[in-house]
């Protein structure tokens, strides 16, 4: 579904992409890893085309996203996107965030987005919080409401960016359930993170990134029980020790 | 505009010449005067502004409201007309009879305390802008309420209102021209005289007005300089 | 202290100093709506991405912002008159000149507030499949505009405060109302007394209530 061909990007002389290649079937589950600076969040980004690169093929679906044809906010509004920071709009209520995109980009009715909205939050235990403002929220529900806006649009695969690192370790656990549960339901998806346990559950595969290079590509089998390059090793060591 | 008669040549003729060059200079020095007086009196209110005593910080936000919302020009009215006034009988006369200078004290008077009040707002803001922690990791380390703002809070608030501090400095610059209200010839009042005798209206503002982007234009190159060399790497910058 | 003083000089002059009162709270009202008009236009043009046009507001903004106002009313004091042909009004002249300048400020408030709307939020829109304008218009503006209400607000009452220097060019507002009073009737104290405890009055308390709006609508 998402196929990531000979991708490379270049601030200035500085290489942030090299030369990545990947590709992730229809309801497949792929976590992406690395080192801070390795150009994870930076290659999940060129999917969507937040990101423009330099070199290289993106498709999602068929599609190429680097070409100039192509209508990106309807192709983004197909994929669905979590951000490490919320980016929920702070100016409207938890169901407004949820209800904007339907409206403006799918040209919803007012009534169906809202009872969309209701549906999700409630997926997500947030019925509660519908009226609230971010600012309200902890960071565990503003990233589960996140998680609600971007699947309000009834996306085909769902990018995660580093999901949880900006969360407080109690929060953590009641977003993940959230993506593992989306995950056993089918959806494809690309998680940026360090949490492993995630990965170890329900990841089909794993990539490892280092220097803007895939260094590894493996099943999650094969990545858990022995990675094959030291630099995998080494990054799995540190931050397994805890 | 046809029919304008452009005529540059009267600019480099005497007495206007010398009358651009004494308005820059009386400009020049009003700013500098007024200057000394407001950067160190707002840094003294702009701190208190920020103490946990309740009866100074009160104190220093009076007179920052004051002189805030009284328009400057009223203030001049206020320092030049009324203030001799309403002092003793013996002061009163001798404000008005032996002074020397009066009118341009009075200016410099009256624009140092106007801008104290606003390099007293940056401060503030700018010791504001510092996370609490900072004054938590101070007093943790035993250093007293002084030693914190000397050794911590101030290095660091005064380099990030650099910005900000330029543009007042710039403000008191420009607000000069309001000397010309109470008889202080300086640059502005120059131009004016210069158009009331020549009618080259053009010309007479023109050289003002270039030579007041002449000074912003060096000020804001000099600060920036200051600023880059001063700079915290990583360090949180606050706007104007 | 203030023996010898006739405060009742004020109420025998009430009507004329209203009228004075009166032109002040018309070109504030005027220039500031003009101002911020004029400022918003020039604060998209500069975000516009179109090169020249940013560049020339740039260059627009910086020059007025590096002159005194006194200096830019004598300017349009004296050449709008003679630029049009026409015998344009004094009032009129001076209002073009407080609109032009004070759109430099405006312009860089909106701007800044604009800028302030964290990149994050754009890329957030837009993965929802916004489009730029969309972006703007449902993202951006309404997080922009609250955080520059407050600062724009402050702006206009030093704007109103500004519009006592149209007393250089002999216009009648406020102050200059009073201090023909003052020079008439021999009394500068009481008349200037009065003039500072009104502005004080009333930019005080609007200053507070623009604190008030901020700490309710910042985001």
């Amino acid at each position: 579904m998402i196929e990531i061909k000979n991708v490379s990007k270049w601030y200035g002389t500085f290489r942030v992409l090299d030369d990545c290649s990947m590709a992730i079937a229809k309801g497949e589950v792929v976590v992406i890893c690395g080192p801070s600076g390795s150009g994870k969040s930076t290659l999940i980004k060129c999917v969507n085309g937040l990101e423009p690169f330099t070199k290289g093929e993106i498709t999602v679906d068929g599609i190429s996203v680097g070409a100039r044809s192509t209508n990106l906010p309807k192709l983004r509004s197909r994929i669905g996107m979590v951000f490490q920071n919320f980016e929920l709009f702070p100016h409207m209520t938890a169901a407004d965030n949820i209800v904007l995109a339907q409206q403006k980009v799918l040209g919803r009715g007012a009534e169906e987005a809202r009872a969309k909205a209701q549906e999700l939050l409630a997926r997500m235990g947030l019925s509660e919080q519908a009226a609230k403002f971010p600012a309200q929220l902890s960071g565990g529900q503003q990233q589960r409401v996140a998680i609600a806006r971007a699947l309000a649009m009834d996306p085909i695969a769902m990018l995660f960016d580093e999901p949880t690192s900006a969360l407080d370790p109690e929060m953590i656990t009641e977003v993940l359930d959230v993506m593992v549960k989306l995950a056993e339901e089918g959806m494809t998806m690309a998680v940026v993170t360090h949490e492993m346990g995630f990965a170890r559950r329900v990841a089909h595969r794993v990539v490892f990134m280092d220097q803007g290079a895939i260094v590894e590509d493996a099943t999650k089998a094969d990545f858990f029980g022995k990675p094959r390059s030291e630099r995998a090793q080494l990054f799995l060591s540190k931050i397994l020790t805890h | 505009m046809g029919v304008y008669n452009w005529n540059w040549s009267i600019l480099f003729k005497e007495p206007y010449l010398g009358w651009i060059i004494s308005g820059f200079g009386n400009t020049i020095l009003i700013a500098l005067l007024a200057w000394a007086i407001a950067f160190p009196l707002g840094s003294v209110i702009g701190i208190l502004r920020t103490v946990e005593n309740r009866v100074l910080r009160l104190a220093a936000t009076t007179y920052v409201e004051i002189f805030r919302n009284i328009p400057l020009l009223v203030q001049m009215f206020l320092w030049y007309f009324v203030v001799p006034e309403l002092l003793p009988a013996d002061w009163g006369r001798w404000v008005k009879r032996d002074l020397p200078y009066p009118q341009f004290i009075t200016v410099v008077l009256c624009l140092g305390l106007y801008t104290a009040a606003r390099v007293a707002e940056q401060v503030r803001s700018g010791i504001e802008a510092i996370p609490r922690g900072q004054r938590n990791a101070g007093l943790a380390m035993g250093l007293t309420p002084t030693q914190v703002y000397r050794h911590v809070l101030i290095p660091v608030a005064y380099r990030t209102i650099i910005p900000p501090l330029t543009s007042d400095f710039l403000g008191v610059f420009k607000n000069s021209s309001l000397a010309l209200t109470i008889g202080v010839l300086e640059l502005t009042a120059q131009s004016r005289q210069i158009e009331e005798y020549t009618f080259a209206a053009f010309e007479a503002f023109a050289v003002a007005t270039v030579l007041y982007c002449l000074v912003t234009g060096l000020v804001i190159a000099i600060m920036r300089v200051v600023e880059t060399r001063t700079r915290i790497v990583g360090a949180i910058t606050v706007g104007g | 202290m203030f023996s010898g003083f006739d405060f009742d000089v004020i109420w025998r002059n009430m009507p004329f100093l209203l009228n004075g009162v009166w032109l002040t709270l018309q070109l504030t009202i005027m220039a500031v709506t003009g101002g911020i008009l004029l400022g918003l236009i020039l604060a998209v043009a500069r975000l516009s991405g179109i090169k020249p046009l940013a560049w020339g507001v740039a260059a627009y903004v910086n020059f007025l912002r590096s002159m005194p106002l006194i200096l830019v009313i004598f300017w349009f004091y004296t050449l709008v008159p003679k630029l049009t042909g026409t015998s344009i009004s004094g009032f009129y002249s001076v209002l073009i000149a407080f609109i032009m300048f004070e759109a430099a400020y405006y312009s860089e408030i909106i701007r800044a507030g604009i800028s302030s709307v964290k990149r994050g939020q754009i890329s957030a829109a837009m993965a929802l499949g916004l489009t730029n304008l969309q972006a703007m218009r449902y993202v951006v503006l309404p997080q922009a505009i609250r955080n520059m209400i407050p600062v724009l607000l402050t702006q206009s009452i030093v704007m109103l405060q500004d519009t006592s220097l149209v007393y250089v060019v002999g216009l009648r507002d406020f102050l200059t109302s009073a201090e023909i009073v003052a020079s008439r009737d021999n009394r500068p104290t009481e008349l200037y007394l009065f003039v500072a405890l009104i502005f004080l009055v009333v930019c005080f308390s609007a200053s507070r209530l623009v604190n008030r709006l901020r700490r309710k609508y910042t985001l």
